[in-house]
């Protein structure tokens, strides 16, 4: 995605930039033109993100009057050596991030395919599959809750057919896949961009898998997929990114589905199930207050987000397929 | 087809296979598609029905409203705050989506359309401050946001948005380079000053992508939950709707599934009301972002 046109970018404005002196009054209006992003970046991003990593190494305790202690690697400590919840939090963000990401993408790929297939009526598909996409995630939430709720009406729709549901939200087994569920029925905006690079492949490369006696699933294999890699790969990355930071879904999930538990008791309801990461970095810093502890929960999702995207970036070289200058 | 009599029966006979088997494949494609299709309407059409039935019938699993409690819609502004969190949620995505691109349009311009030493580290910047989850920046943001006197005011939710947003300023950025540079050395040749090219000639150019960003914009502040919910999630005025769904809907201790799912359509109307009529800009800016990127 960014190698073609990049490079050609880069060679067009060299020659443009030697062509050109800059003059002292023409950076004056660069600046300009930068200045809210430059204030925003200076308050709203290295500010924060250099606070958050000195507050981690100290018992800084937001609101509360406490001296602050510098600590060293005390929160770093407590959190590796926590039995309970830190390191369920961590399995549940994995297991979502293993489980939940790659289904969603064959998913978002399957329903694509689907549409490539459609000559009649695909725009009234296509605006049914994308319109889940639009509904606010909490408004998602709530209805899936209400939709999954063990006495709710799917469950009185498998029974129709002689299928006893499982209790969805309400059961630790089930809390996770219904969070799945809910995740695959909201895939319109990644299905869309499989569908615009789907319909960019050249037709003429299946009409030569055709004369080559390829059957439906041996093109899709042999030039759909190569064809839509790039899109596969930021699929499958931003999916990532976003699932280890997942906090919505699961805070209105456990708040919800329980009546009786305010919505501060109820993290990671049933069961510690929905205990994720960043819903344990919010019960910690803005519940229990503990500032420091919670910085360094922070700062390492930071570092591990980082490093898989370094990667996964380096590991995608081998199977993501850049076709010639787009 | 006409020439069909001539030929051999055994060709003929082909020919009709293969139309057999390709009427069956469309028949089947389309049974699998209207499946997936009716898969995405259930939800929502739960919600709908639900969000007409009465507290008695809307926990027992009932597919249809018996009798249709159509007061809910009306009870949602009775019961709980919801002309309240309606009017914040207005404020909050509409000020901001404001601020963004007021704030974006000049740097994606810059970006693009300037030349000049560091742009291209500048932009990698850009890139990589969408790359920072939001629980780092929050703790000590809120800590600032505190201090100011800001939290349980919408301030915290709308004054960031006028510094630039990343994400925008890609998009944006993205969608300037691909404008013509004969339309603006034209006016650069008639003396025109990047201000003035900014305004009289590249934003007329994108509207399209600017509404693309605006509408973005907009979604996100109006499904935000988590910064709603970290600087007005225990304010008496300036909750927002997204907040306000989930907590204010509960009546003693039980879940007023019809009062939620009302409060759910009317959250989720105006965004719907959006996409049928911006239908394109959506699905344009939703290719450009990932596609171009």
């Amino acid at each position: 995605m960014l190698a073609g046109p990049a490079r050609s970018v880069k060679g067009a404005e060299a020659r443009r930039s030697r062509r050109r002196r800059p003059d002292r009054a023409r950076w004056w209006v660069v600046l300009g033109f930068l200045s809210p992003f430059l204030i925003g970046l200076a308050v709203f991003v290295v500010y924060p993100v250099l606070a958050t990593l000195y507050y981690s190494f100290t018992d800084y305790q937001a609101g509360s009057y406490q001296p602050v202690n510098w600590v060293g690697l005390r929160n770093y400590r407590t959190m590796f050596a926590d039995t309970q919840v830190f390191w369920v939090a961590v399995r549940n963000t994995v297991w979502m991030v293993l489980i939940m990401v790659p289904i969603q993408t064959v998913w978002a790929i399957f329903v694509a395919w689907i549409l490539t297939r459609i000559r009649r009526g695909a725009l009234v598909y296509r605006t049914i599959y994308f319109l889940p996409a639009m509904v606010p995630i909490v408004a998602t939430a709530l209805s899936f809750i209400v939709m999954l709720n063990p006495v709710g009406p799917l469950n009185h729709l498998l029974s129709d057919v002689g299928i006893t549901g499982p209790g969805w939200f309400s059961d630790a087994a089930w809390s996770k896949p219904s969070l799945v569920l809910m995740a695959l029925w909201t895939v319109g905006n990644t299905m869309i961009l499989f569908l615009a690079g789907m319909l960019d492949v050249p037709k003429s490369l299946y009409e030569a898998a055709e004369i080559d006696g390829a059957g439906a699933w041996k093109q899709f294999l042999h030039v759909t997929l190569p064809g839509i890699s790039p899109i596969v790969f930021f699929s499958l990355l931003t999916g990532m990114i976003y699932t280890f930071q997942y906090f919505t879904e699961a805070f209105v999930a456990s708040g919800s589905a329980n009546p009786i538990l305010s919505s501060n008791e109820s993290i990671g309801y049933p069961q510690d199930s929905l205990l994720f990461y960043t819903t344990e970095i919010y019960r910690q810093g803005f519940q229990y207050f503990r500032t420091g502890y919670a910085s360094a929960m922070a700062w390492l999702l930071f570092l591990v987000i980082f490093a898989f995207t370094l990667v996964f970036i380096r590991g995608s070289r081998r199977w993501v397929y850049y076709g010639g200058a787009r | 087809m006409t020439a069909a009599v001539a030929r051999p029966v055994e060709v003929r006979r082909e020919a009709d296979l293969r139309r057999i088997r390709a009427v069956l494949s469309t028949v089947a494609t389309h049974a699998i598609a209207i499946a997936v299709a009716l898969c995405f309407l259930l939800p929502l059409l739960i919600c709908l029905v639900t969000s007409l039935m009465t507290q008695q019938q809307a926990g027992t699993g009932a597919l249809w409203p018996s009798p249709f409690a159509w007061h809910n819609f009306t009870d949602v502004f009775h019961d709980m705050p919801f002309a309240r969190d309606l009017w914040n949620t207005v404020l909050y995505a509409g000020l901001s989506t404001i601020g963004v691109l007021l704030s974006s349009v000049p740097v994606a311009y810059a970006l693009a359309r300037m030349s000049w030493r560091g742009r291209e580290v500048t932009f990698m910047v850009v890139l990589a401050t969408m790359m920072i989850p939001a629980q780092v920046t929050s703790l000590p943001l809120y800590v600032v946001f505190s201090q100011l006197g800001w939290v349980d005011s919408l301030k915290p939710l709308i004054i960031p948005s006028f510094f630039g947003d990343a994400f925008s300023i890609f998009l944006l950025r993205q969608f300037f380079l691909t404008i013509p540079s004969e339309l603006t050395e034209a006016a650069k040749v008639d003396g025109a000053a990047d201000w003035r090219i900014l305004r009289s000639v590249v934003i007329p150019i994108s509207k399209p992508a600017i509404a693309a960003v605006g509408l973005f914009a907009f979604l996100y502040a109006w499904n935000d939950f988590y910064n709603p919910l970290l600087y007005t999630g225990n304010s008496s005025t300036s909750q927002t709707l997204a907040v306000g769904l989930t907590t204010l809907a509960k009546s003693s201790h039980q879940n007023a599934y019809q009062l939620q799912m009302a409060a759910s359509i009317i959250f989720l109307a105006p965004i719907l009301v959006l996409f049928f009529f911006a239908q394109k800009v959506f699905v344009e800016g939703v290719t450009l972002t990932g596609v171009k990127g």
